[in-house]
């Protein structure tokens, strides 16, 4: 028989979490921090529209691009919160979460030996979609020393003749760092003389604790070659919908709406009318979310100072990121003691590229009282190793 | 500070101070000085502990009471409030908009008890029109605490 497979999916790796997870899953007593997702439930009115519109027998395909009316409720939450003006009818499309987005955006401007820009550590499915689409991945290490913010002389550092993609991760999953307007404006400086475009992750924009968040969009000569990629997943904890949006100039959505339209047809019809009530009615459920996210945020902080764990203070997402070469342990190794020990799984820094290598992810979308077991046992465990 | 300040104790009143402020991202004293400022401005009345008293071998029942009543002149409701919050046994009493005026809240050991409270005293009050008494048969959210529930955490335990 011949060999089934595509040699290019066969050499791409399994994503590091998904060995962790198993091993996690076999202990059912073991506690988490974990998890990438937010602990809240979707706030109930938005549930109660995702119900009413399926009483309603709302079970149809919408357009291909989204419900015109969840399509102008984005373009007007986009020029609410961050100043950005994008026409609904050409330059949005509503995808199955920011991850799809991510997907048809690559897809749409990459040709064979392309080479995309990717700054690690960062979420796992940058790479392998790059490597899908035929791009060539160029990884820049972020530096703890930056407090892993993207800067100027690395991106200048990485960029070549084949460079035609950047893309960025900010608010940063697994680091929780962020990009500020002067961090931002470097970089465009940069990308304009090199003439790259960007693919924007800003999933986590809502989850900003050190004033409002600011989009690469929105710095001037940026927007004509930005793709902004959003979603309902961590802001309105709606994972499970399966919900995003991208938003670019039309040149760019119409060839990313192609691969959507075949490959996916639309997004959920359901969640798009539940998406429409958040955005609507859900700027406070954001609000208080942040605030409960930001209260163990510093409690974190805080622990982590007084346990002595070295870690820079995050200021995006619901992620911090200690730590642990002081042990002579692999991020691996850690995890794993740790998890046999103590019971509590954290995600080695390694899961998120090469240079997370002596780093943790660890999660806290966890309640406080969750957190205080779980950081009372890394405590401990610390309190072991600096022993031993 | 002062809106999340309430809203944490608002749901966790025996909250270390420390960890308060640590959360709070300011100083311990600066949370004790403003709790202590809330506390002599009325704002902060008292620190309560949530019970179901429905788990415990303790018998009690509880009661809503509609009561339609005749403001007095000069004095509107509050009389005549402050008449019916005097008595022990009433929980809370809570003006309203809607058929009825005043509502009270009032917990007795027997439906006896709270039926003789009705009967003895609020009713015969002089400007007491008229008593609509529902008794609690269950109760599944109490102070924005789901009582029938344990939480339990649905999701995968790693994901990315």
């Amino acid at each position: 028989m011949k060999n089934p497979l595509s040699k290019r999916i066969v050499e791409i790796k399994p994503s590091g979490i998904r060995k962790f997870f198993d091993v996690v899953s076999e202990m059912p007593d073991a506690i988490s921090l974990g998890v990438g997702e937010p602990d809240f439930d979707t706030p109930w009115h938005i549930r109660d529209e995702g119900i009413y519109s399926l009483e309603k027998g709302r079970t149809f395909y919408t357009s291909n691009s989204g419900l015109k009316e969840l399509k102008i409720e984005i373009c007007n939450y986009l020029r609410r919160r961050f100043e950005l003006d994008y026409d609904y009818q050409k330059e949005v499309i509503v995808t199955v979460g920011g991850s799809e987005a991510i997907d048809i955006a690559l897809r749409a401007m990459i040709d064979p030996g392309d080479e995309v820009i990717i700054p690690q550590p960062s979420y796992v499915s940058y790479e392998p979609c790059a490597i899908l689409a035929n791009a060539t991945p160029v990884i820049i290490n972020l530096q703890a020393e930056n407090e892993f913010r993207l800067t100027a002389q690395e991106l200048e550092d990485a960029i070549t003749e084949k460079t035609k993609v950047l893309i960025l991760p900010f608010p940063n999953n697994p680091t929780g760092a962020i990009m500020e307007r002067a961090d931002l404006e470097a970089i465009a400086q940069v990308i304009l003389r090199h003439d790259i475009f960007v693919i924007s992750d800003e999933i986590y924009a809502e989850l900003s604790y050190k004033g409002k968040h600011v989009s690469i969009a929105q710095i001037p000569g940026m927007r004509e070659r930005t793709v902004l990629i959003n979603g309902f997943s961590k802001s309105y904890a709606m994972t499970g919908w399966r919900l995003g949006y991208a938003c670019a100039p039309a040149a760019i959505t119409e060839q990313m709406l192609k691969i959507h339209q075949f490959a996916i047809m639309c997004a959920p019809t359901t969640s798009q009318y539940a998406a429409v009530e958040a955005l609507k009615n859900g700027d406070d459920d954001v609000a208080r979310m942040r605030e409960q996210y930001n209260q163990r945020r510093r409690y974190l902080v805080h622990a982590f100072a007084e346990m002595g764990l070295p870690c820079f203070e995050p200021y995006g997402a619901f992620y911090i990121f200690p730590c642990i070469k002081e042990f002579g342990m692999s991020s691996d190794e850690f995890a794993t003691r740790f998890l046999e020990e103590e019971k509590v799984a954290v995600v080695p820094g390694t899961a998120f590229g090469a240079c997370g290598e002596g780093f943790l992810r660890i999660s806290y979308a966890y309640s406080l009282e969750n957190l205080k077991v779980a950081i009372g046992r890394l405590a401990r465990f610390v309190e072991r190793l600096k022993k031993s | 500070m002062r809106e999340e300040l309430l809203r944490i104790i608002e749901k966790n009143s025996r909250i270390d101070l420390k960890e308060l402020a640590v959360i709070l991202g300011v100083e311990e004293i600066d949370v004790v000085n403003e709790m202590a400022e809330m506390e002599s401005e009325g704002i902060i009345c008292g620190y309560h502990t949530l019970i179901d008293w429905e788990k415990t071998s303790i018998e009690k029942v509880s009661a809503l009471i509609e009561v339609r009543v005749t403001p007095q002149r000069g004095q509107g409701f509050d009389r005549i409030a402050e008449r019916i919050y005097k008595y022990p046994e009433v929980n809370a009493v809570y003006l309203i908009s809607g058929g009825f005026d005043l509502l009270i809240t009032l917990e007795g050991k027997s439906l006896k008890e709270v039926s003789a409270f009705v009967s003895d005293k609020l009713a015969p009050l002089e400007s007491v029109l008229s008593t609509a008494t529902h008794f609690i048969l269950k109760k599944y959210k109490d102070h924005g605490t789901v009582l029938t529930k344990q939480y339990e955490d649905q999701r995968e335990k790693v994901s990315p």
